[in-house]
């Protein structure tokens, strides 16, 4: 199944390189793998989700921690995390089809942001199953061409990965707004 | 190009003269702060090859007291840093320069990777802006070496050198050894800036090289231990690594576990001691390999489970539960799934258990182990009738009880000869044999006694190699007599590439292809190089060559011309379980049978 890990990483040159070389030579799937700024500027953030069993995934985590440069690993599989994956879509649209595709965009809280003669452009912001949503709704109008990011993930509550655990569990009762956004649909 | 000066000139501004020379005697160059931080790590010796990008730092080696060994290939520097790592607890240092330099390197590197011994490779590189221009011997290095280093670093400014040097070093033999390779830049290696020692302590945020286990961890672990009745220490590389010899001693004695050892693991528990079963795995010895089968409760302690020792894996050890105890947390379940693990330091996980282990009652376990030996001893080559012929196993025991009792270390190459000093060579002393486990390097051999007898002078070091092995790095003997160094080396020569033709007997009906093989004159090659040698055909002649080799002052070779088509038994075939063994035929039956 696919697995969601976030790896907080030193910002060193190559560092990418080393976690991407690491899941080649262990001959471990990587099905997407984001890497960004964080709060700290000595540190980067990866969001990785792999195709994985509960064992490979515990020595996918043992060998993410061999690597000099990997300051911290947490699985967010199956945890409360907010998970966001960001998808361009560029669909065709005629005339008569637009009004009901600015629906689609609305349902599935979208954002047109660009229009051509005969596309238009939506960008879409959610949880993975959202975004597959609104890219099956689309498919009969013809989908030009789409883009995705790959997911960032975030646990959720007051809990820094960095601190440790929570010394009070206040993460159950933040709200579910991604949850809202489902049901929405 | 005066980097140098310009540096300095530039930092000055308007400054006058004298000022300016009083900075200058504070800063040093990238090059100078290389053989400082060298030094200061207790570096003594440094095996390497001069080049262009690397240049700036051999010109500032004339101000340090580090001696340089000159190889004649860089392959040799690598396996002899390692070999010097082997032999001492040190960790070695090679040193070339980029591009061909470098890549020369790669072999040693990923030989001293799979061992996890802790060398550090130095390499120059292309000045920092022609870094990616594909310029006159550029190799991405760095790049290069990714997946066979514990890791490695690209320098290109002389103030990242201190501390990157540090690093190297710590990250290098903390935790599982291995190597590091960190790549100069030219001008980081020409270029100045102050060097304070104490500031360029290591930053490695994300290094964890101390975990040790939990209490229920332990508590798991001694249950299993106290609850079997038929069990297994699989002693491996990390008791040499971790210095546990004295406390596998004590466990094994105060539990009367019996102990059987893996290939890099030999001379960690003396080979002498009754409770030591002896090498387990592909080429261990059948018996071993019969009771691991048999065995209730597998105790690892800092071995892999490679698929050497392992045989197959669906049949491996099937009633046994599984403890196993090493430093690095990715080996645990990777080829075989264990019950309990203990992560850390196998010294001081010892140190933790032995007061609470309880003395086993064994003994019945022990005497069906022995039983289990059967008709090993009528099996074995030694015993055999006398042929005539000069059998491999002969050279190495010989070798073994001429040297016995003293301060000698065997270096072998990668083959049969490999496995029959394995079989036959008794080590009773840690850090008595270094070899190419893992990665089975062959061309190891000589040059990594070259380092072991620089780290090492007092000791005997013997290298046993192959014809074929031999011939990949003979160049390093010019290095050898460079340095007058007292090596005796014994070329085990059957005029095969052995191993494979074994192989090729077994499993591929006798189809000898590409194995074959011509060597020069071994005995007069010696003699271009002033190295004095013997040749030897007959067994009668082994003892008295060893010992003339051993009187001689200066390094000696000798030929021993031995049966072409012998294998190595028993033999678990790849991919086989591991009690299905390939026997060397027990010619009373067969003699009987041909009657």
């Amino acid at each position: 199944m696919l697995r969601t890990l976030v790896v907080h990483v030193e910002n060193k040159p190559g560092v990418l390189t080393r976690v991407a070389s690491l899941f080649r030579r262990r001959a471990f799937n990587i099905d997407s793998l984001t890497v960004g700024r964080t709060e700290k500027p000595e540190v980067s953030r990866m969001t990785i989700t792999v195709d994985a069993d509960d064992d490979q995934t515990r020595r996918i985590e043992a060998s993410l921690y061999k690597l000099v440069n990997v300051l911290l690993v947490e699985n967010l599989t199956n945890q409360r995390a907010i998970v966001r994956d960001l998808a361009m879509i560029k669909v065709a649209a005629k005339h008569e089809e637009r009004s009901h595709l600015l629906q689609l965009v609305g349902v599935f809280r979208a954002r047109v942001v660009d229009v051509a003669p005969e596309s238009l452009t939506i960008e879409i912001t959610g949880a993975e199953e959202k975004i597959d949503g609104l890219l099956e709704a689309l498919e009969p109008f013809g989908v030009l061409e789409m883009v995705r990011t790959g997911i960032v993930a975030m646990r959720r509550g007051n809990k820094s990965s960095i601190q440790g655990p929570p010394a009070t569990e206040l993460a159950e009762m933040s709200p579910d707004t991604d949850n809202d956004d489902l049901q929405s649909v | 190009m005066p980097v140098v000066q310009c540096d300095v000139r530039f930092s000055l501004g308007n400054s006058g003269r004298r000022y300016e020379k009083e900075v200058k005697r504070m800063l040093k160059t990238g090059a100078e702060i290389l053989w400082e931080c060298l030094a200061r790590e207790g570096v003594a010796h440094v095996f390497g090859y001069p080049g262009g990008a690397i240049l700036p730092a051999y010109d500032a080696l004339k101000h340090s007291k580090i001696h340089h060994v000159l190889v004649r290939h860089e392959q040799g520097a690598t396996h002899m840093a390692d070999g010097y790592a082997r032999a001492s607890g040190r960790v070695g240092v090679a040193i070339a320069t980029s591009g061909p330099g470098a890549t020369n390197m790669v072999t040693g590197i990923a030989t001293a990777m799979m061992d996890s011994s802790p060398i550090v490779c130095i390499t120059g590189q292309v000045g920092s802006k022609l870094i990616g221009s594909d310029a006159f011997q550029e190799t991405d290095i760095t790049g290069v070496t990714l997946p066979i280093t514990k890791h490695n670093y690209l320098v290109t400014h002389a103030s990242e050198l201190a501390r990157t040097i540090r690093e190297a070093f710590y990250v290098a033999r903390t935790g599982r050894p291995g190597p590091v390779l960190v790549d100069i830049t030219k001008d980081a290696q020409q270029s100045s800036c102050e060097f304070d020692w104490e500031a360029a302590k290591p930053q490695l945020l994300g290094y964890r090289p101390d975990l040790s286990p939990t209490a229920q961890e332990y508590a798991q672990a001694l249950k299993l231990i106290q609850d079997a009745k038929r069990p297994v220490i699989l002693a491996g590389h990390g008791i040499l690594l971790s210095g546990a010899m004295q406390e596998v001693r004590e466990l094994v004695e105060r539990t009367g576990i019996p102990l059987s050892l893996t290939l890099l693991g030999l001379g960690a528990f003396p080979a002498s001691h009754p409770l030591n079963l002896g090498m387990m795995g592909m080429h261990g010895e059948a018996w071993v390999n019969h009771a691991i089968q048999e065995a209730d409760l597998l105790l690892a302690l800092g071995m892999r489970f490679d698929d050497r020792v392992t045989g197959s894996l669906k049949t491996y050890a099937p009633q046994a539960k599984k403890v196993q105890v090493d430093i690095d947390p990715t080996e645990i379940n990777k080829n075989v799934k264990v019950d309990v693990a203990l992560i850390g330091d196998l010294r001081e996980i010892l140190r933790v258990m032995l007061p609470r282990i309880q003395p086993t009652d064994c003994s019945e376990w022990r005497g069906h182990i022995d039983r289990l030996k059967g008709d090993a001893a009528v099996r074995d080559i030694q015993n055999l009738p006398d042929s005539g012929h000069l059998y491999a196993a002969h050279v190495i025991s010989d070798l073994w009880r001429e040297t016995r009792g003293g301060n000698t270390v065997v270096v072998t190459d990668v083959g049969q000869h490999q496995m029959w000093e394995a079989q036959y060579f008794k080590h009773e002393e840690p850090h008595s044999l270094i070899t190419s486990g893992g990665l089975g390097t062959m061309g190891f051999a000589l040059p990594a006694a070259i380092g072991a007898k620089v780290a090492r002078p007092e000791a005997e070091v013997w290298v046993v190699v192959g014809d074929g092995g031999f011939q990949m790095t003979m160049a390093e003997l010019a290095t050898l007599v460079q340095e007058e160094l007292k090596i005796n080396i014994a070329i085990i020569n059957n005029g095969y590439l052995g191993m494979v033709r074994q192989w090729q007997e077994f499993f591929y009906e006798r189809n000898y292809q590409s194995t074959p093989l011509l060597s020069p004159n071994f005995a007069k090659l010696a003699e271009a190089y002033g190295i004095r040698s013997a040749v030897v055909t007959e067994r009668s002649q082994v003892v008295p060559a060893v010992h003339s080799a051993r009187e001689h002052d200066g390094p000696v070779l000798i030929d021993f011309q031995v049966e072409q088509e012998d294998s190595v038994y028993p033999m678990v075939a790849a991919g086989a379980a591991l009690h299905e063994m390939i026997r060397r035929p027990n010619p009373i039956v067969e003699t009987a049978e041909d009657k």
